[in-house]
């Protein structure tokens, strides 16, 4: 038998193994489903970005809220009953905003794994090979821009807290008498602990808290909240699909509200 | 009770081979590298298989189970159906010595590319005071038995060969964080972390916290906290204000 020794060229090789992958189980099942998830958010977000029925009684559809603009944003609809973008701007108010929540998920570190996995195929699932003949990952343009991911964190920790404003604000009923609880209420306020979850389970948001110190013991205030943040980050993958969906729920929920669509007594 | 399998196992020196059938005997309560051991006792006694401990421990006897990186000592036949066939390979980024041992000594290389822990010259042995709390984050990636799997599965040099000079991979990602994040290391770390390990390679697609025999969180608490710090120091223009107007540092 022959030796091979450090320098031999044959012993440089890997294994030649001319398939993708020798996985058997269904490992294309998860990038197929992630893919489709992602997609139906995306066209019923755009969908509801131009939809102006926003407004049902004392609900507000979470992605028309924080409404900024007079003309196409009812007066309950505002943000304490405030418009800065005044009469003169006539589109959407969606498209105000969504630029920060959808910045704010499309830069999340879960969201990234999610579409680098089913849209770009980089990798489809562990162990099978990627498509893509060269790749450079996050090192530099375009995809080194995604270390904005925290400014995007403080925007949406404010949207969050608008987010249970208006759940707050969803206990009262059409008149804007206090004390109304209908299904509409109950949805909204729980969309609202999801995103909230969702927002402060962030990695930047762990790192701002604590993650970036080294003397734990030292900052006993900010290890505390580390400890808690930590808590949400480790569901932080169920957190986003969870208030994917409660949001899209919610939103959908108040628009056909607002539209007569659903018109029952405990609405 | 014991049954026959179907086993396909790479065979072939230097990259060079083909997949061979065997059928081989089965028992109650063995794992994968039971079943390689009586390949070799009964029919191919020059198969060449790395193993140690046989109690996941040694890290030894990494290899593919089905295109899957597993430990061979703790991969249960019970997990497999018996009329199955079960495909054995190397791990698929290093070089094949001969049959399942590969030569990893592409991550020997990248261990050595970290410097060592690195104290303050003012605190003498014996002077560290900390908590536990302080330590135990670093902990964690002191767990690693050096399977080199997570190396093995990261697609940036599993599909890219040519990556291989800039990015030192998972396994050593977790060792820059747990000496970043040591109280007493003063060395700098968050800039040769992205500029000479590659970190921006890694587009946290989590293969190799999903193989880590040892369950370290690789990608949620050792990489993203190590991207969050090389943002602070390379790419947050508040955080290198505030840096500049404090002067404060840790
Ligand atoms: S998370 Fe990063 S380091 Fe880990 S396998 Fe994926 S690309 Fe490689
Ligand atoms: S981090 Fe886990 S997978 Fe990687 S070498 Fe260590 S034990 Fe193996
Ligand atoms: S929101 Fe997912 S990591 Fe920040
Ligand atoms: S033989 Fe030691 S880990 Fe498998």
């Amino acid at each position: 038998m022959t030796q091979t020794t450090a320098e031999s060229a044959v012993r440089k090789q890997r294994a030649q193994i001319r398939v993708r992958t020798l996985r058997t189980d269904r490992w294309w099942l998860a990038p197929v489903l992630t893919f489709a998830g992602l997609f139906l958010f995306l066209i019923y977000g755009f969908w509801a970005m131009f939809d102006l029925s926003m407004l049902a009684g004392s609900y507000i559809a979470p992605f028309s809220s924080p409404c900024l603009a007079a003309a196409t944003c009812p007066e309950g609809a505002r943000l304490f009953g405030f418009a800065p973008f005044g009469d003169w701007y006539k589109l959407p108010p969606g498209l105000l905003i969504l630029a920060f929540p959808g910045g704010f998920r499309f830069t999340c570190y879960y969201y990234r794994k999610s579409y680098y996995r089913s849209w770009w195929m980089s990798p489809p699932a562990c162990s099978v090979a990627e498509p893509h003949s060269k790749y450079t990952g996050e090192s530099r343009l375009p995809l080194i821009l995604q270390n904005v991911h925290r400014y995007f964190f403080y925007v949406a920790a404010i949207i969050g807290l608008i987010l249970t404003y208006d759940a707050v604000l969803s206990f009262r009923d059409a008149d804007g008498n206090w004390g109304h609880v209908g299904l509409g209420t109950v949805i909204l306020v729980v969309n609202a602990v999801l995103v909230l979850c969702y927002t402060f389970g962030c990695h930047s948001c762990r790192h701002i808290t604590a993650g970036r110190l080294n003397h734990f013991s030292r900052h006993p205030l900010r290890y505390k909240a580390w400890t808690l943040v930590s808590k949400l980050n480790a569901r932080h993958q169920q957190f986003a699909w969870a208030s994917m969906v409660s949001i899209v729920v919610a939103d959908l929920y108040v628009r056909l509200v607002a539209k007569g669509v659903i018109n029952f007594p405990f609405a | 009770m014991g049954y026959k399998a179907k086993f396909r196992v790479w065979r072939g020196e230097g990259g060079e081979g083909r997949l061979e059938d065997f059928t081989v005997e089965v028992n109650e309560g063995e794992v994968v590298l039971d079943v390689i051991h009586r390949l070799q006792a009964t029919q191919t006694p020059d198969l060449a298989v790395r193993w140690n401990c046989k109690a996941g421990k040694c890290g030894s006897c990494s290899m593919e189970i089905n295109g899957k990186p597993r430990l061979g000592c703790m991969t249960r036949m019970s997990t497999f159906e018996e009329d199955e066939t079960i495909t054995v390979t190397p791990l698929r980024t290093f070089p094949v010595i001969k049959d399942l041992v590969t030569d990893v000594s592409f991550n020997y290389q990248k261990a050595r590319e970290v410097p060592s822990f690195t104290p303050p010259a003012d605190v003498k042995p014996g002077e560290y005071r900390m908590q536990q709390i302080d330590v135990e984050r670093s902990q964690e990636f002191r767990k690693c038995i050096e399977c080199f799997m997570c190396q093995n599965v990261c697609h940036v040099i599993r599909d890219h060969e040519e990556n291989k000079p800039n990015f030192s991979g998972p396994r050593y990602f977790i060792r820059i964080a747990e000496l970043d994040m040591h109280p007493y290391d003063v060395a700098d770390r968050k800039e040769p972390a992205q500029d000479e390990h590659g970190l921006g390679y890694c587009n946290i697609t989590k293969c190799c916290t999903e193989v880590c025999p040892e369950h370290i969180k690789i990608t949620d608490n050792a990489i993203i906290p190590m991207k969050e710090r090389v943002v602070d120091r390379k790419y947050d223009p508040l955080v290198w204000l505030g840096s500049k107007i404090f002067k404060r540092q840790r």
